[in-house]
């Protein structure tokens, strides 16, 4: 057999067009899934990372925290959370959150930090309250950084929710890891192929959020992206 | 896991032997892929920054390389390079590595003032004398920093290996898995984790000696 078949195999079985293993059915578990663990994982960072970013206390821990969330194995936390809390939401959004929560804690760090500090005095010199300067000055300035940190979270989290099909989860991994207990090789490309499909996707909506939803002043300079590396 | 402590010491000390075989199984799947990829790195990095045009395309690429999830990758490779093969795993990690590292070696390249460059050329250094004296000891900082995170990011992907049969230490999450058994997943967990620390700061180590100079290397990221 080959590709075309394989896939034909797979896009074209019964199974796939209707019930709980069709291919909308997966797809809108893995969004699911990842949606929440990357909402998650921004009401915790962004409003942290805003802080720290601002005042500069515990920006040296920031950065020690991200290596060592870093070096942490994703099947090892998928694994170890479900054996200790049970198959379920919550035994799965706790690894999703602390291996998305850290780059873009650390984006938003980096970001407010990389604001010019003259910008931010003169804010303040022409009688801005600090908040009115972190949020109108310093967030519009950061947010380019701040989007590519939640591109890198959101890649983090919809490859960690397909290793997370292995603990018995729903969404696309179950067709991967399914489809190589069974030996049924069709399957495994293709939930591979839309696992795939579905990162490329979220790349693409990011550039063009990146592109296009940034204020215009802001839009002229580039994005230093702050790379934090990958787990899954 | 009624009652099943987190960790039963006993199994580790019984194992000892196991768990070096599965690290160093691990560090060879995971920081060999970082080698190769550092040495394609450096000779595309010098031909990216000779013709710029090269590299807006090739990191369009990377980034979408860097995107895929692992998983995914291994399983799309089996086909050519086989179930539970190392080649399975190594081969997309060398990509992920290069997607970090091609960046940090163009960066590192660049970071050479035109001022410095004229002055070795006016000093008579020819163009392979000044890559060699100047502009590559100038990127070593950079370079150790993409290293930094390629590696450690390796050795945690390289444990998703596991999942299609080949992965060191990753393998002890699935046993500890399938067993209901902790003890084998928080060893790996602490060993994969061990494991980063210990390339990290070695790679820390080869910056001091190699560029004594970037005292605040984290200025160079």
């Amino acid at each position: 057999m080959n590709w075309i078949n394989w896939l034909n195999t797979f896009f074209t079985a019964p199974a796939r067009q209707s019930g709980p293993d069709s291919i909308a059915h997966r797809v809108g578990e893995h969004l699911v899934l990842s949606g929440q663990g990357l909402l998650y994982a921004a009401v915790l960072a962004i409003p942290l990372g805003l802080l720290i970013g601002y005042t500069g206390r515990g920006a040296v821990a920031v950065t020690a925290l991200t290596g060592v969330a870093r070096a942490l194995p994703t099947l090892g936390l998928v694994t170890l959370a479900v054996l200790i809390a049970g198959v379920g939401d919550t035994a799965i959004l706790l690894p999703l959150v602390a291996l998305a929560a850290p780059p873009l804690l650390v984006a938003t760090v980096e970001g407010i930090r990389g604001t010019d500090p003259e910008l931010r005095d003169a804010a303040l010199g022409t009688g801005l309250t600090h908040r009115q300067v972190l949020f109108q000055v310093c967030l519009p300035l950061a947010l380019p950084a701040l989007l590519a940190g939640l591109r890198t979270a959101a890649v983090q989290v919809i490859a960690t929710a397909t290793v997370a099909a292995y603990v018995g989860l729903g969404g696309l991994g179950r067709y991967v890891i399914d489809g190589l207990a069974t030996r049924d090789f069709a399957a495994t490309l293709g939930g591979a192929l839309l696992v795939v499909l579905l990162a490329v996707a979220t790349q693409l909506l990011f550039a063009v959020l990146i592109r296009y939803a940034l204020p215009r002043g802001v839009r002229a300079q580039r994005a230093a992206a702050v790379e934090t590396g990958r787990s899954s | 896991m009624d009652g099943e402590p987190l960790v039963r010491w006993y199994w580790i000390g019984d194992h000892l032997a196991y768990l070096r075989d599965l690290t160093l199984d691990h560090a060879v799947i995971a920081l060999v892929p970082v080698l190769i990829a550092l040495l394609i790195a450096v000779p595309l990095g010098l031909a990216c920054v000779r013709f710029p045009r090269l590299y807006h395309p090739l990191s369009a690429v990377f980034n979408v390389v860097y995107a895929l999830p692992s998983l995914a990758v291994f399983v799309v490779l089996i086909p050519y390079t086989g179930l539970a093969t190392r080649a399975t795993v190594m081969v997309p990690l060398t990509f992920y590595a290069l997607a970090v590292l091609l960046p940090t070696t163009v960066d590192g390249l660049r970071s050479v003032p035109d001022s410095v460059r004229q002055a070795a050329t006016a000093m008579g250094y020819g163009p392979w004398h000044r890559l060699s004296a100047v502009e590559l000891p100038a990127a070593v900082p950079y370079l150790v920093a993409g290293l930094r995170v390629a590696a450690v990011s390796s050795i945690s992907l390289a444990a998703v290996g596991a999942l299609i049969g080949r992965g060191g230490l990753g393998y002890l999450f699935i046993d500890g898995f399938q067993r209901t058994f902790p003890t084998p997943i928080v060893s790996g967990i602490v060993l994969v984790a061990a494991l980063a620390l210990v390339t990290d700061l070695l790679l820390v180590l080869a910056r001091r000696l190699l560029a004594p100079w970037a005292v605040r290397a984290g200025a160079a990221r």
